[in-house]
């Protein structure tokens, strides 16, 4: 097949531009032009043109190789959710694009904007089950905001445009291009191009404003307005324009996971996290508020809890920027459809200044009951373990908050989540709706990356760590300095939690048998220790903290226990437990 | 209470996007229950019309799903008095039972149908018309041994909505647009693989 495809056809002369590339020079044209600096990807077969190009854009592009292509993906992801910019990955057909699914789906759930690109067999041989030829059109098709399959060299420079186009806009999410390898190798002309239109898809909508004053006149008449805020403050960089809002209107803002880290941990109306093991006093009073104002989120069930029985006194206004999002999950009474950056202002203009007093020390009070039966007692715990809370107290407190806190997911996830005081945003980065086991460890090698001047910490059960732990070997070619925190009690903890809680202890398949981590962080020269003690912690986390370079810590925490508050799952929000 | 919506959704004439569109529906554990597909006045944007048996909540939910898709244009729902809306049903009888009654004509004539092809062992008869028309037609050729039947999807027009019509409206505007021509020139020329 290959015989078939033009030849690549190389300057005429020194300097002069070429006046024919081939696809795969097309490609990396294309990812210089999207300033897509470093990117992500593992070679194989059906992809080799593409790194063949890369070859001579190495001045241009760093190109990372991962160990596993659902590294590339993560670190992709941790890249693109450090960065605010689109996150690239490359991989070779059949099993190197199936690899990159589950990456995609947690991108597709947490919007992140991703491109990623796959090698395809030639297309003659498609339709063939040529070797290592899949339909990732197909198979990625309910994963990804749009995909593409690219035959002919001449597309790649307007399809790779648009991919980014597409990835970045609007409500961000993953694109994947495939390109056949007869594509990659063709001769087409260079050309400069760049998407900024596609007739079918309006990725900004014209905001009512007629609804927005129709809002405000529903939070002025409010008494006990709650504010819910997600990842949409974050990825429409509205930050500023949020904190106006919640300032003026003297309104109790709560945050869902993805949300974290877009209002300050310490902001006096910021009241905590929603859900399944969020604050008390959030999911508490979300039954008591008489209006709820949802902005860039989406009602997942672990915020929510049981839907019938949630918000029930309360009218909701909701703000988002994907329309089908609205009266998905919650029936709003005034539902918006907007970008936050523009809707938000408005919206503040309208609102009156405001203190809501009695009601802010209502989630004062309760906060003060968590934080005896629960908070306290983890943070600064009395017994002889090392608690989870403990261990990201102290880091927290070391990096006064200035710091890109990356987890994984399970129990770690949500103390890390609940403890960590955050002061900037995008200082978050976790796997959301998907719950991506295997996330935090490549996604801590693509944030650091993406901001080498922070300080990168990827906080990580041993059951996580386990499911990528490969990716030590990218740390060890590339020296990214990362910093690695396991939290290891030597369990599935958070399904050994529900276990407990809901099947009667019955531990099946929770407990696990782990190797010695320092020695295999060693095995990849990475700097690593090990503590069990409280005694030893402070040091340690300084340690690993002030190495200069990558660094590993296992901290070996108490192996039973329990992550609380807890809203039971289908449990009303209001029956939220503290024990 | 669930009833018959018909789905009207217009499309760029991409490879692919009819699997898009169904998945929207497969996730929602909508059943289709009938759809039919084609280009619309408009070159180079499809037509799809799709009816389901549904709640008009999750009508309402599956159109903002479809235009979520980037090369959807438009998605709207219809319930069944919005609309005018047609199937074709095609009925191959057996010659000799016709032969052996005569009223057969009279029964075509009574359900407005005609025939389309005679040959020697059957008669092919079309029917266009809703969906309980082509349903009482089946019934009262029973008695002539149908031999085959087959019963397009529906394809309906929405004098009383002038969203389709504004989108069309709004495509035709944008003809000139010169970031339409540039989308357009640049749009899919791949060959087709075999």
């Amino acid at each position: 097949m290959t015989t078939q495809a033009a030849k690549i056809i190389y300057d005429e002369e020194p300097g002069s531009p070429p006046s024919k590339i081939s696809g795969a020079q097309a490609v990396m044209e294309a990812l210089v032009r999207e300033k897509a600096e470093i990117i992500f990807g593992y070679p194989g077969g059906a992809i080799m043109p593409v790194y063949d190009a890369l070859y001579s854009y190495q001045d241009r592009i760093t190109h990372v190789m991962t160990r596993h292509e659902q590294g590339a993906v993560h670190a992709a992801q941790g890249f693109a959710r450090a960065t605010g910019a689109v996150g690239v990955c490359i991989a070779t057909s059949g099993p190197g694009a199936t690899n990159l699914i589950t990456g995609l789906a947690d991108a597709y759930m947490d919007s992140t904007p991703l491109v990623c690109i796959t090698g395809q067999v030639a297309s003659p041989l498609l339709g063939t089950d040529a070797f290592q030829e899949t339909d990732i059109i197909g198979i990625s098709l309910p994963v990804t905001k749009w995909n593409y399959q690219v035959r002919c060299a001449d597309e790649i420079p307007h399809i790779l445009s648009k991919a980014f186009y597409i990835a970045r806009s609007g409500r961000p999410g993953p694109v994947l291009v495939d390109i056949a390898k007869d594509a990659q190798f063709a001769a087409t002309a260079p050309i400069d191009k760049s998407v900024a239109f596609i007739r079918s898809y309006q990725p900004k909508p014209d905001v009512n404003y007629d609804l927005l004053k129709e809002a405000a006149a529903l939070i002025n008449r409010s008494e006990r307005p709650f504010i819910l805020f997600g990842q949409g403050v974050i990825l429409g960089k509205a930050e500023t324009e949020f904190r106006r809002f919640v300032e003026k209107s003297g309104i109790p803002a709560a945050w869902t996971l993805l949300g974290a880290s877009a209002l300050d941990s310490d902001h006096p109306l910021n009241v905590g996290m929603l859900g399944m093991h969020g604050n008390y006093a959030p999911n508490l009073l979300t039954n008591a508020c008489d209006l709820l104002i949802a902005l860039g989120m989406r009602f997942d069930d672990r915020v929510t809890g049981d839907v019938k029985r949630y918000a029930q006194k309360a009218a909701v206004i909701h703000i988002d920027i994907d329309a089908s999002e609205l009266n998905k999950v919650v029936t709003a009474d005034v539902p918006i459809h907007g970008d936050l950056k523009q809707a938000l202002p408005e919206l503040t203009h309208w609102v009156e200044e405001g203190t809501h007093t009695e009601w802010v020390n209502r989630f004062a009070g309760l906060y003060q009951e968590e934080r005896v039966s629960v908070i306290d007692p983890e943070l600064f715990p009395s017994k002889p373990g090392l608690t989870m809370g403990e261990v990201v107290r102290r880091i927290s407190e070391r990096t006064n908050g200035d710091a890109i806190v990356v987890t994984d997911v399970g129990q770690h996830q949500m103390v890390a989540g609940r403890y960590f005081r955050f002061k900037e945003s995008k200082n978050l980065i976790t796997s959301g709706g998907l719950g991506t086991m295997g996330f935090g460890l490549p996604a801590g090698i693509g944030a650091k990356l993406g901001r080498p001047e922070k300080t990168v910490i990827t906080i990580i059960g041993d059951g996580g760590f386990q499911m990528t732990l490969q990716e030590l070997g990218t740390i060890l070619q590339t020296g990214v300095a990362l910093k690695i925190v396991i939290l290891n009690n030597n369990f599935l903890g958070m399904v050994r939690q529900w276990q407990e809680l809901f099947f009667e202890g019955r531990y099946s398949s929770t407990e696990m048998v782990n190797p010695d981590f320092v020695t295999i962080a060693t095995g990849y020269h990475i700097k690593a220790e090990k503590v069990t003690r409280r005694s030893q912690l402070d040091r340690a986390i300084d340690n690993l903290l002030e190495h200069d370079g990558p660094c590993l810590l296992e901290a070996v925490v108490e192996k039973e226990d329990n992550v609380f508050p807890m809203v039971p799952a289908g449990a009303s929000v209001s029956e939220v437990r503290l024990t | 209470m669930k009833n018959p919506y018909t789905i009207v959704i217009l499309t760029e004439n991409h490879i692919g996007l009819l699997h898009r569109v169904v998945t929207v529906f497969t996730r929602l554990r909508l059943n289709i229950e009938s759809i039919a597909a084609s280009e619309s006045q408009f070159e180079g944007v499809h037509r799809y019309t799709l009816v389901i048996h549904e709640t008009e909540e999750n009508a309402q939910k599956v159109v903002k799903q479809l235009e979520k898709q980037i090369e959807v244009i438009k998605a709207s729902f219809f319930r069944e008095a919005e609309l005018i809306y047609r199937e074709i049903a095609l009925y191959k009888l057996s010659m000799a039972r016709v032969l052996e009654n005569e009223k057969i004509n009279s029964v075509l004539h009574q359900h407005d149908a005609r025939i389309l092809l005679i040959k020697n062992e059957f008669v092919i008869v079309e029917k266009t018309g809703t969906k309980i028309e082509t349903q009482a037609l089946y019934e009262a050729l029973e008695p002539y041994e149908i031999l085959e039947f087959v019963r397009s999807g529906r394809v309906a027009l929405t004098p009383a909505s002038d969203e389709i019509l504004e989108a069309f409206r709004h495509l035709q505007r944008q003809q000139d647009d010169p970031l339409v021509i540039e989308e357009k020139r640049y749009a899919c020329t791949a060959p087709s693989a075999n």
